[in-house]
C-alpha cells in the first residue's frame, strides 16, 4: 500500500468528518449523505464483481436483504437502531456465502449467467418477504425509531454514519486491491481456470469477496431504513440499486478501487435534480441511456481513461530490482520418486484419454513423454496439474495423494507447468502475470518479493525489457517464454513443459534448450512433452511413449526410438 | 398440510400448462438470440411489455381487436429487433456486455412506460376475456389456449425453418462459426439481423398474449426475468422447442407448488429446477 494514498485518504476523511461543525443547512448533509449512500453501494459492488468479472446484478437483494434486517429489528422488535447494524452486515453476508457455495462451485455459472442468477434472486426474495410476516405488504414503519445522537442534528447523524461506512468501504477496497485477495481476484477476472492451476484459491478467494461486498450494502441498506423510516418492497427490492451500482463502478472504471466512488458521486450529484421531484421516472431513464452510452463508447471508465492518459505523459515508474531466489530446497536425494502417477485414468463421456497409466517421475531428472497428437500427454498434465479430476488412480506426489485436492494444491505443492496455447491473464502486464505466479505458487511471496523474483525470470528468458506490456503486445515466442517465467516464479518443484518448443525458429529453440538444461541445474525436475525429436534427444533422461492414452514404451531414449510399437504408433505399419 | 381435491389441483395444472406456454413464448426470442447471435437480450421483457401496453392503447382507442393489432406490432418490433442488432453489430458488442447494455435499454423502455402509462394498473378489456370453455370438470379460458395455441404453432415452426429450409441451415451454420459460414457463402451479416428482428417481433406477441390475460404494470416486468430466463436455460439455448417445454414443466411444478403450499413460494420452483438442472447436467447450457 502506498503511503502518500493513505495520507491523502485520512486527510479528506478528516475534512469531511468535520463539516457538520459548520451547522449548515440539513440540505447538504442530506445531499452528501445520498452520494456516500451511493459510494458504499457502489465500492461494495466493485469488490467483487470489478474485481472478480463476477457481475451481479443481485447487490439490490443484499442490500434490501439489509434494510429488511434493520427495519424488523428496529421497527417491530424495538431494538436500538445502533444494535441492528451488525446484522444488517451478517444476514446478507451469510446469504451470499450460502448463495456463492452453490454457484461458485458450477463452471457453467460464469459470466453472463452469474449475473442473470443473482437478478432473479432479488426478485424471489422480494416475493418471499411480500408474502411473509417479514412485510406481508403494508411495509414497515420506522418512524418511531429513536435516531442516535451522533451528532448535532438527524441529518448531521446520517450524514456522519454514511461518511464512515464509505471511508471503512473505500479503504477496504484499496486495501483489497494491494493485497492477495484482490491479485487473486483480478486472475479470477481473467481467466480462473488458470488461476487456480497457477495456485489461486478461487473458491474461497470469490466467497470472500461476495461475503465483504454483501455486508457493506447491507449495512448501507441499515443506515438506509432509519433514514427514508418507511420500508415497502416495491421501494427496495426494484433494479434502481443494481443499475445504478453498475452504471457507477463501469463509468467510474471497475478495475481501479476509486473508479466506483468517483462515479457514484458523478452519477448522484446528476441525478439529484431529477429524483427530487417528479422526475424519478426521467432519471432512471437517464441512468439507462447513460450505461448504454458509457459502455457502447467508454468501456475502460472514466477513471480508466484519465489514468491511462496520466500514465502515457508520466515517466513509467521504475521496475522493480530482480532478486535471485533463494537456492531451492529439496527435499529427497536425486533419484528418489518424486511423483509417482498411479493407475490413472480419464474418460470425457465414455472417451478414454487415459486408461491406466502408472509412471514414475523422479527427483531431478528430465522425463520425456512423447506420443502422436491425441495420445493424452496435454490430458496427463491437465490431471497432474489439477484441473482435471481424474475417473480413477492416485498422484502421489512425496507419498501424498493430490487427487481430492483442489486444484490450487497442487500449485503450492510444487507443481508448475506451462500452456500449449499460452494463457497469460489478458490485462495484467508481463511483470504482474510473473508476480502473481510467485506470490500464489510454491513459496508464496509476499507482492513486493514476488515481483522482485518475477523481474530476475524475465531476465532469465530475455522479457525482462517487455515487463510492462500487456501479453496482447508480444510475439509468439515472447508469450512462450513469459508461460515459461510464469512456471518458473512458483519455484517448482515439478515443472511440466507442454510443447514449450513449438512453432519456434531452430536458432530460438536453441535458446530454450538451454534454458531447460539451466532450469533442472536449479534443482526442478522436468516433464518435458515435446513433438520435437533432436529436443528429445538432447535433453530427456528418461522417455515415455503414451498412445490412444496408454503408456506403449518407456526407457532411455534412443532404445525408446528403436521400439517397433514406437516406430508403428509414429509412422504406422510397415507394409513390407 | 391439506392436498387438494381432484377438481383443484387440475384446475391449477390447466392454468400451470397455460402459463408454461406464455414462458416458452417469451422465451423463445431470448433463446434464439443468446444461443445464436450471443446476445443476452434483457430489453427482450421490456419490448414484450411495450407490446402488451401498445395492443391495450389500440383496443382501447381504436377498438382495434386484440389479435389484429398483432399485424401491426410483430412487423414493426421485427424492425426494432433489426435495428438493435444493427447497433450491436457496429459496436462490436461482447455477450457480456450485450448484457449490461440492453439492462440500461430494459430501464429506459420501463421508464417511458412508466412516463405514458404511468404506474398504475391496466387492464385490456376484451372480448376474448369473457370466453370459457368447460370440458369435463374444468374451465378453459380462450386467452390463455390463443397463448398457448401461438407459442405451439411459433416454436414450432422456428424449429422447421431452422432444421429443414436452407436459410435455417445457414442461420444454425452462422451461430456455430460466423467467419467460417461467411467463408462458405453466407450472407452471416443479413441472416444475423432477420434473426434478431424475428426474436423481436417474438416479443411483440408474448406481449399481445400479455395483455389478454394479465394486468399491466410496469414494475411487473422484472418479475418474468428469473423464471423466463430459467425456461430458457433449462431448454438449452438456441433450441427453439427448449422454452416451451421448460416452461411448460415449469408452470407445472409451480402450479403443483402452489395448491400444495401458499403462493408466496411459487417463484423459488424456477429458480430450484434452474439450480437442480445446472448441478445435474453441467455444461449442457
Amino acid at each position: 500500500m502506498n503511503r502518500q494514498v493513505l495520507t491523502v485518504f485520512a486527510l479528506v476523511a478528516a475534512a469531511l468528518a468535520c463539516l457538520p461543525m459548520l451547522q449548515l443547512p440539513a440540505f447538504y448533509e442530506s445531499f452528501l449523505y445520498l452520494i456516500f449512500h451511493w459510494v458504499v453501494l457502489a465500492t461494495s459492488w466493485n469488490i467483487l464483481s470489478g474485481y472478480s468479472g463476477y457481475f451481479s446484478f443481485g447487490h439490490g437483494a443484499f442490500f434490501g436483504l439489509g434494510i429488511y434486517t434493520t427495519a424488523v429489528l428496529s421497527g417491530k422488535f424495538d431494538w436500538p437502531f445502533l444494535y441492528t447494524l451488525p446484522f444488517a452486515a451478517l444476514v446478507p453476508a451469510l446469504f451470499g456465502v450460502g448463495l456463492g457455495a452453490i454457484v461458485f462451485r458450477l463452471r457453467s455459472l460464469r459470466g453472463e449467467l452469474f449475473g442473470l442468477l443473482t437478478l432473479a434472486v432479488t426478485f424471489v426474495i422480494a416475493t418471499i418477504i411480500l408474502n411473509t410476516p417479514i412485510d406481508g405488504g403494508p411495509g414497515v414503519y420506522l418512524s418511531a425509531v429513536p435516531i442516535p445522537n451522533l451528532g448535532p442534528s438527524p441529518s448531521a447523524t446520517f450524514y456522519l454514519l454514511a461518511l464512515a461506512l464509505a471511508v471503512l468501504c473505500v479503504w477496504v477496497a484499496y486495501y483489497i486491491y494491494c493485497n492477495r485477495l484482490g491479485s487473486g481476484l483480478f486472475a479470477i477476472h481473467d481467466d480462473e481456470d488458470v488461476a487456480e492451476v497457477q495456485g489461486v484459491p478461487t473458491l474461497r478467494f470469490k466467497l470472500q469477496a461476495l461475503a465483504i461486498s454483501c455486508a457493506f450494502a447491507g449495512v448501507a441498506g441499515g443506515v438506509h431504513a432509519l433514514f427514508v423510516s418507511y420500508v415497502t418492497v416495491s421501494e427496495v427490492f426494484n433494479i434502481v440499486v443494481p443499475l445504478n451500482v453498475v452504471l457507477m463502478s463501469v463509468l467510474g472504471g471497475s478495475r481501479h478501487w476509486l473508479g466506483p466512488a468517483v462515479g457514484a458521486t458523478a452519477i448522484t450529484a446528476l441525478l439529484y435534480a431529477f429524483t427530487a421531484g417528479d422526475f424519478a421516472v426521467v432519471g432512471r431513464a437517464t441512468v439507462g441511456l447513460t450505461l448504454v452510452l458509457v459502455i457502447l463508447f467508454m468501456p475502460e471508465g472514466i477513471l480508466g481513461q484519465i489514468l491511462k492518459r496520466w500514465r502515457r505523459s508520466q515517466k513509467p515508474p521504475a521496475l522493480p530490482k530482480p532478486i535471485a531466489p533463494a537456492a531451492m530446497t529439496i527435499k529427497g536425494a536425486a533419484g528418489e520418486v518424486l511423483l509417482q502417477v498411479d493407475d490413472v485414468s480419464m474418460a470425457f463421456r465414455g472417451v478414454k484419454a487415459l486408461s491406466h497409466v502408472s509412471l514414475e517421475v523422479r527427483r531431478g531428472e528430465i522425463l520425456g513423454l512423447v506420443g502422436p497428437n491425441g495420445s493424452g500427454k496435454s490430458t496427463m498434465v491437465n490431471v497432474i496439474s489439477g484441473f482435471y479430476k481424474p475417473t480413477g488412480g492416485r498422484l502421489l506426489l512425496d507419498g501424498t495423494d493430490l487427487v481430492p485436492m483442489p486444484a490450487h494444491r497442487a500449485a503450492r505443492s510444487g507443481i508448475a507447468r506451462t500452456y500449449q496455447i499460452p494463457k497469460p491473464f489478458t490485462n495484467l502486464t508481463v511483470l504482474e502475470n510473473a508476480t502473481l505466479a510467485g506470490m500464489f505458487g510454491g513459496q508464496q511471496l509476499s507482492r513486493k518479493l514476488a515481483a522482485h523474483q518475477a523481474m530476475y525470470w524475465l531476465e532469465f528468458v530475455g522479457l525482462a525489457e517487455r515487463a510492462r506490456a500487456l501479453p496482447s503486445e508480444l510475439n509468439l515466442h515472447q508469450r512462450k517464454f513469459l508461460e515459461l517465467s510464469r512456471a518458473l516464479a512458483s519455484a517448482p518443484q515439478l515443472v511440466m513443459l507442454d510443447e514449450v518448443l513449438a512453432g519456434l525458429t531452430p536458432s530460438e529453440i536453441n535458446h530454450a534448450i538451454a534454458m531447460v538444461r539451466e532450469i533442472r541445474q536449479r534443482g526442478s525436475t522436468i516433464l518435458f512433452i515435446e513433438h520435437n525429436m533432436r529436443a528429445v534427444q538432447e535433453l530427456c533422461d528418461r522417455l515415455i511413449v503414451l498412445n490412444y492414452g496408454q503408456i506403449i514404451a518407456s526407457g532411455l531414449p534412443k532404445e525408446v526410438m528403436q521400439d517397433p510399437a514406437v516406430i508403428n504408433a509414429y509412422l504406422g505399419t510397415s507394409q513390407s | 398440510m391439506q392436498l387438494p381435491g381432484v377438481e383443484l389441483l387440475g384446475q391449477s395444472l390447466l392454468s400451470g400448462l397455460f402459463i408454461g406456454g406464455l414462458y416458452g413464448l417469451l422465451g423463445l426470442g431470448l433463446s434464439l438470440s443468446w444461443g445464436m447471435l450471443k446476445q443476452i437480450n434483457l430489453a427482450h421483457f421490456g419490448l414484450a411489455f411495450l407490446g402488451a401496453y401498445l395492443t391495450y392503447q389500440m383496443s382501447n382507442s381504436f377498438g382495434v381487436d386484440p389479435m389484429v393489432t398483432l399485424v401491426i406490432i410483430a412487423p414493426g418490433f421485427f424492425l426494432i429487433g433489426m435495428a438493435m442488432h444493427w447497433v450491436f453489430a457496429k459496436f462490436k458488442v461482447t455477450p457480456f456486455n450485450s448484457l449490461l447494455v440492453t439492462f440500461g435499454l430494459l430501464a429506459i423502455i420501463e421508464s417511458l412506460i412508466q412516463y405514458v402509462w404511468t404506474a398504475d394498473y391496466r387492464k385490456l378489456e376484451s372480448h376474448y376475456a369473457e370466453v370459457k370453455f368447460k370440458v369435463g370438470l374444468f374451465y378453459i379460458p380462450l386467452p390463455e389456449l390463443l397463448t398457448l395455441l401461438l407459442a405451439i404453432a411459433l416454436c414450432v415452426g422456428t424449429w422447421a425453418v431452422l432444421r429443414y429450409t436452407s436459410t435455417g441451415k445457414a442461420m444454425r451454420a452462422m451461430s456455430e462459426n460466423p467467419r467460417m459460414a461467411a467463408a462458405f457463402g453466407v450472407n452471416e451479416r443479413m441472416l444475423a439481423l432477420w434473426l434478431s428482428g424475428a426474436a423481436s417481433a417474438f416479443a411483440g406477441v408474448a406481449g399481445v398474449c400479455l395483455a389478454l390475460s394479465f394486468t399491466l404494470a410496469p414494475s411487473q416486468i422484472y418479475g418474468w426475468i428469473g423464471v423466463v430466463f430459467s425456461a430458457v436455460m433449462i431448454g438449452g439455448l438456441g433450441n427453439p422447442l427448449g422454452p416451451l417445454i421448460a416452461g411448460i414443466v415449469i408452470g407445472l411444478s409451480e402450479a403443483t407448488t402452489m395448491a400444495i403450499t401458499a403462493p408466496a413460494w411459487a417463484p423459488l420452483v424456477s429458480f430450484s429446477l434452474l439450480i437442480a438442472v445446472l448441478l445435474l447436467r453441467p455444461g449442457k447450457i
